[in-house]
């Protein structure tokens, strides 16, 4: 029993930053109805822009790292930056492609994405690097016989900030609105005055920032780092994305968390080799039995 | 496209490969230029097999790759078992291991294809991406095949004829199959779904026939790369790897057989050239390679010429069934 509870919080741990990203996914799909392969590289730029920015901050700007003031200022900076390349891909490379077909935006988003990591492999080399520590580590006394550390409770609580945040900005904030609306009905939204552009590069810019977040929580998880880190989580939060329902947000937060569990005990109780495959078969199976996912709305297709 | 001298082109190719094959029959298999020209045969087969799921079809599979491992995988099991034997026998033992090979990936194909009648579109391209990625990982995992140490192929039985005589077999066939009265359900499913249905067409048959014949062909292609490159890794069959024959399609036209044919030749030989490029001196430059840049760029290069061209041509570099058109 407390093995099995000793998983489950490792996996909650995985699941929230995999939950992370899956937002960004559903998020960008929701409006635009495409599946943006980049997303996973933003994770890993975010990953990458908390490595480079660490000793700036700590030597530049003498906060004193590892600190939960310096991790803070590390987190804004990071979220900011990958934002505003979230922004700036969407601008080049996907608004022209706008009323293209889907199979387009898709292969230009593949295309985004290997541009990415190879430019990634070129810049910051593809030997894998030591994240810095951003929040000293701690052991936190064992209750009833489970390990837990200060990182795990950070993570869970920084993603439970960042999707209480997140729910906020969608449901009570006049840019929220135009973003529901935009995702109901694109023309619809733009005759009433949304100016959907914008809506858009805001959705680009948010998704980005939670995956950078993520990037960072992951990072502080596994301190190895390296340009293709972002495939798989990026692939898995897909996945879980389209596990909760595309398009629907608690889905997303929820299929992460499903992933992340189902990953752990898996590899802990059946073959740690078999983990990547884990997600996939999750897929698969829910999808046989409702194709359109666990929350998601089953669109009839009008003719 | 007329098909009514394909036969005759056929036979004619059929022909060439194998005389191409007998005068390099005494050339040592292991020349890096043949076996690039292998790698163009084989690609030639992976593209145009996926443009019956992609183009043709209309479906977007997003697991080629995991095909073409369970037909690599399966053929190089069998020709392991054989002994050194002369080359007639090893030319008449090659097509059956291929076969088989086909066969088994035409069963992964067809596994993939009925969970996936209820799924369209994106669903559809991540469900097939996972099929491809759970093959990889069950690889991995397979002991007596090397899991991810690998596994090394005994016999080098790939040459020109059965690189390029394939590929010859698998256009034929691949365009025989859609300009046939009952090929044209595969072209209404991809016009549109919901009128072929409602025109008495039987969608799911088409969809299931289409990754069945499609993912035939990624085995036997996925024989002739293990017989060419001796050696398989799972990782090599990753999505990476689907992606990029998926690119071929898109860059040579979706459901355009010439025009695919084409991309999969040029994107075959474009990282070559660029390596190419990488090492060549330049007299009167003075550095020693002055391209040597091209060497680690060229990635980047391929990604961002990728962007570019959806940009600039989304309908791919020959246009989508450009050739169809014209009849």
């Amino acid at each position: 029993m407390t093995e099995f509870l000793q998983q489950l919080i490792n996996g909650l741990a995985d699941g929230s930053v995999l939950a992370l990203i899956a937002l960004g996914y559903t998020m960008v799909y929701g409006i635009l109805r495409f599946i943006n392969f980049a997303h996973g590289d933003v994770f890993m730029l975010g990953a990458f822009a908390g490595y480079y920015l660490a000793p700036l901050v700590a030597n530049d700007l003498h906060v004193k790292l590892p600190s939960i003031g310096g991790a803070l200022l590390v987190f804004v900076i990071v979220m900011t930056l990958c934002a505003g390349i979230g922004i700036f891909i969407e601008r080049l490379a996907y608004r022209p492609l706008r009323k293209r077909p889907k199979l387009t935006v898709l292969i230009t988003a593949i295309g985004v994405s290997l541009f990415l990591e190879y430019t990634g492999q070129f810049v910051f080399g593809a030997a894998p690097k030591k994240f810095p520590e951003l929040l000293p580590a701690q052991p936190l006394p064992s209750i009833a016989g489970l390990s837990l550390n200060t990182n795990q409770l950070v993570i869970l609580g920084t993603t439970l900030l960042l999707l209480g945040a997140l729910r906020f900005i969608v449901m009570n904030t006049r840019m929220g609105r135009a973003m529901r609306a935009v995702s109901y009905n694109p023309e619809a939204a733009a005759l009433m005055g949304v100016n959907t552009d914008v809506v858009i590069s805001f959705t680009f810019g948010l998704g980005s920032a939670l995956a950078a977040a993520a990037g960072l929580l992951y990072s502080m998880t596994y301190p190895s780092i390296d340009p293709l880190m972002g495939i798989f989580p990026g692939l898995k939060a897909f996945v879980a994305a389209v596990l909760g329902g595309i398009g629907n947000l608690p889905g997303a937060a929820l299929g992460g968390f499903i992933i992340g569990i189902t990953e752990t005990l898996v590899s802990g109780y059946l073959s740690s080799t078999y983990r990547d495959a884990i997600a996939f078969a999750v897929l698969i199976l829910i999808l046989l039995f409702k194709p359109s996912g666990l929350l998601g709305k089953k669109v009839v297709e009008k003719v | 496209m007329s098909f009514r001298h394909a036969k005759t082109t056929l036979l004619g190719v059929l022909v060439l490969c194998a005389l191409a094959s007998a005068a390099t029959s005494h050339l040592n298999p292991y020349a890096y230029w043949l076996n690039v020209a292998y790698s163009i045969g084989i690609n030639i087969i992976l593209a145009v097999s996926l443009n019956l799921i992609n183009g043709h079809t209309g479906q977007f599979s997003l697991g080629h790759a995991g095909f073409m491992a369970v037909g690599a995988y399966t053929a190089a099991i069998i020709t392991n078992h054989v002994g050194t034997v002369s080359p007639l026998v090893a030319n008449l033992l090659f097509p059956g291991a291929l076969l088989a090979g086909g066969l088994a990936a035409a069963l992964a194909g067809l596994l993939v294809g009925l969970p996936t009648l209820r799924l369209r579109g994106d669903y559809l391209a991540i469900v097939t991406l996972g099929f491809g990625e759970i093959i990889r990982v069950v690889l991995q995992n397979m002991d007596a095949v090397g899991g991810s140490r690998g596994y090394s192929v005994t016999h080098f039985w790939t040459n020109t004829f059965w690189a390029f005589g394939l590929a010859a077999v698998t256009i034929y066939v691949i365009g025989a199959l859609v300009n046939s009265t009952y090929g044209r359900g595969f072209i209404a499913v991809h016009d549109d779904e919901i009128a072929a249905e409602a025109m008495g067409i039987n969608t799911t048959k088409y969809k299931v026939t289409a990754f069945v014949v499609g993912a035939f062909f990624a085995g036997i292609a996925g024989g002739l790369f293990a017989h060419s490159t001796l050696y398989l890794t799972p990782t090599g069959f990753g999505f990476m790897q689907s992606i990029a024959f998926v690119v071929m399609v898109i860059l040579g036209g979706m459901g355009n057989t010439a025009g695919v044919v084409l991309a999969a030749i040029l994107l075959t030989l474009l990282p070559e050239g660029l390596r190419f490029l990488a090492a060549v001196h330049i007299p009167g430059l003075a550095a020693e390679r002055p391209l040597a840049w091209i060497a680690d760029t060229r990635m980047i290069i391929y990604s961002l010429l990728l962007i570019l061209l959806m940009l600039a041509r989304p309908q791919g570099l020959f246009g989508a069934k450009g050739l169809r058109a014209r009849k």
